[in-house]
């Protein structure tokens, strides 16, 4: 079981307050990710969770026991951490066998399960290197054996993947992705990545400083944004926003539009404008068009479009997916 | 554009660093040769540098005249012991510094260091007094205590620095694995230190080894280290260059033989934090 509740949980460092108040339900067995820019607290709400820093106020229940006073070796969890924080000075053995010497295990039942760790992970030909020897990519999955080897109650990922290259970070991805649903133990994720986001959680948490913003599923966040905030921050690249007299012929403070709502060479109502970059990617045209007064506005084309710098489109919002937010940045829903 | 090394280049920098060397070396050497002349050879002028009667004599001499094994052991006692005695104090001192630093751990460093920079001299006449009214004058223990006084703000730095380098990360990472903070400290820092405290352990002995001031004011016979031993040589009966030359080398070889077999950890002691 790893069921984690959050109640009025705060953090403050002296006057200055990270988390000002978090209140979540994760449900056991569930990938739960915590995005949002650098800054934002999702690290430190994760160190509340671990036990690495002490709450300030509010109550952190794991399976319903409050655990804001147990030390972190006691709650349970494992952690994987961004600099991977392997022993430089033990085979990558000793460091997924740490946890359970700790714990006074046997011998041989310590062996037993660091070497099917090992398998699970394709680490058993280097069971006796030292991490200095080993590649990004394997050092990452050492931290993850080291994690998985506990059976927790749930594992914490600190920005796993962001010291990896980026075809790397893509399949460590689906790594840890796969692995998670094989083992149905619950995860929270914190990651910086909104792709990274979108692509493994079950749940969503976004973030802007220290208050959450918004908790739901990918799909719920990108239809259904709360308010600005999570509406710019989900989906890439970033949704459109126009003020003014447009926004107000939808009675609206603001409108937003995704670049993937747009189309250029369908008719219908819209608005025109210079195209000042147009980047093709084959499989899509990211077009960058000067609007005049509403201000720069960013397209995303499926396919190829002979479209170029300087010439004058016209871009047609899908009026079912115009986002209407009032004065205070929430989201009008009709 | 890239540097070109050419031949030349190497032979002529080659043979510039091994004269730096000599020249470095040479006042060693020079020691050494003498203390095999003879007392007249060893003043002739023009000197000979290696045509010359050698003789063991004087390492005879100074061994009839005075008991090197005693200053020797005396030594080794009080630079070993007050290393120790500083190493116990700094670990701890220098490792919360490290890992729980307060608003103040910069400013507390800084005037350790700030100790150093007062001559000693100006501090001689009373430690001199308080020594001689507590009885410690001419003693081990008592110079263990300055030396260990005077050289803990530089072990305290030096160890500092070295668990500075220590990612956090990993004794956290030690914290969810379960580890208490003695397990923490036995099986993750300790182990990842150890080239840190063994540069810190060579660099204050060979400190304390050298330190002349303090041994040489405080003590007379019964808790005199090689240092007082030396400086007996050069007494007011004249000078005996080749006798001097002879304590001298007796006095450096141990700490000589320590040195070189230690190269690579004093080097890595003396450079770090300069590149990582």
């Amino acid at each position: 079981m790893g069921q984690i509740t959050l109640q009025g949980v705060q953090k403050a460092f002296g006057p200055v307050h990270i988390i000002k108040g978090a209140d979540l339900d994760i449900a056991d067995g569930s990938f739960v990710v915590f995005v949002g820019p650098s800054g934002c607290g999702k690290t430190t709400l994760l160190r509340l969770i671990a036990g690495l820093e002490d709450v300030t106020d509010g109550k952190i229940l794991i399976d319903g026991k409050n655990v804001v006073d147990v030390p972190p070796a006691k709650r349970g969890l494992s952690m994987v951490f961004q600099s991977y924080a392997l022993y430089p000075h033990m085979s990558v053995r000793g460091n997924i066998a740490f946890g359970l010497k700790m714990a006074g295990l046997p011998k041989d039942e310590i062996n037993r399960k660091v070497e099917a760790a090992a398998a699970t992970l394709n680490l058993t030909p280097y069971l006796d290197r030292k991490p200095r020897e080993l590649s990004g990519g394997q050092r990452q999955r050492v931290a993850i054996g080291r994690a998985i080897v506990r059976e927790p109650k749930a594992f914490l990922f600190d920005e796993p993947l962001s010291n990896l290259d980026a075809a790397l970070r893509v399949q460590m991805r689906l790594e840890v992705t796969r692995l998670q649903k094989q083992l149905a133990t619950t995860a929270i994720y914190v990651t910086h990545d909104q792709v990274e986001a979108m692509t493994m959680a079950d749940k969503i948490v976004v973030l802007n400083a220290g208050k959450i913003e918004q908790y739901g599923s990918p799909i719920e966040l990108y239809q259904r944004p709360a308010n600005l905030f999570v509406a710019g921050f989900i989906g890439s690249p970033k949704m459109n926003f126009i003020t003014g007299d447009v926004a107000g012929q939808h009675n609206a403070a603001t409108i937003g539009v995704r670049p993937e709502h747009f189309s250029i060479d369908g008719g219908g109502q819209g608005w025109s404008g210079k195209v000042m970059v147009a980047e093709h990617l084959g499989s899509d045209t990211f077009l960058y068009v000067d609007a005049g007064p509403i201000g720069t506005l960013t397209a995303r084309c499926e396919g190829e479009k002979g479209v170029k710098a300087g010439d004058q489109i016209t871009l047609v919002p899908d009026p079912n997916r115009i986002y209407r937010f009032d004065a205070n940045g929430n989201a009008i829903f009709a | 554009m890239a540097r070109k090394v050419t031949t030349a280049n190497v032979v002529v920098s080659t043979a510039g660093a091994w004269l730096v060397g000599f020249l470095i070396f040479f006042p060693i050497l020079w020691m050494v040769l003498t203390s095999f002349k003879t007392e007249l050879e060893a003043f002739a002028t023009p000197p000979s540098f290696l045509f010359f009667h050698w003789t063991t004599e004087n390492y005879a001499t100074v061994q009839e005249r005075s008991d090197y094994l005693h200053h020797a052991l005396n030594s080794i006692i009080i630079a070993g012991g007050s290393t120790l005695i500083a190493l116990l104090i700094a670990v701890p001192a220098a490792w919360s510094m490290a890992f729980s630093p307060t608003k103040r751990t910069k400013d507390v460093l800084l005037w350790m260091l700030s100790t150093k920079m007062m001559p000693p001299v100006g501090v001689l006449v009373p430690i001199y007094l308080i020594y001689k009214n507590v009885g410690l004058l001419d003693t081990r223990a008592g110079l263990i205590f300055i030396l260990c006084l005077g050289n803990l703000p530089i072990v305290i730095w030096m160890l500092f620095t070295y668990f500075k380098e220590i990612p956090k990360d990993i004794l956290e990472a030690a914290r969810m694995d379960g580890a208490t903070i003695g397990r923490e400290l036995i099986y993750v820092l300790t182990p990842m230190a150890i080239p840190g405290l063994a540069s810190t352990l060579l660099l204050n002995l060979i400190l304390a080894w050298n330190e002349a001031f303090w041994t040489l004011n405080l003590s007379t016979l019964e808790a005199a280290p090689l240092t007082t031993f030396i400086a007996s040589y050069s007494s007011p009966e004249g000078l005996f260059w080749a006798r001097l030359s002879a304590a001298s080398t007796l006095a450096i070889a141990p700490i000589l033989i320590i040195g070189w077999f230690s190269q690579k950890q004093l080097v890595r002691g003396l450079t770090f934090g300069a590149v990582k």
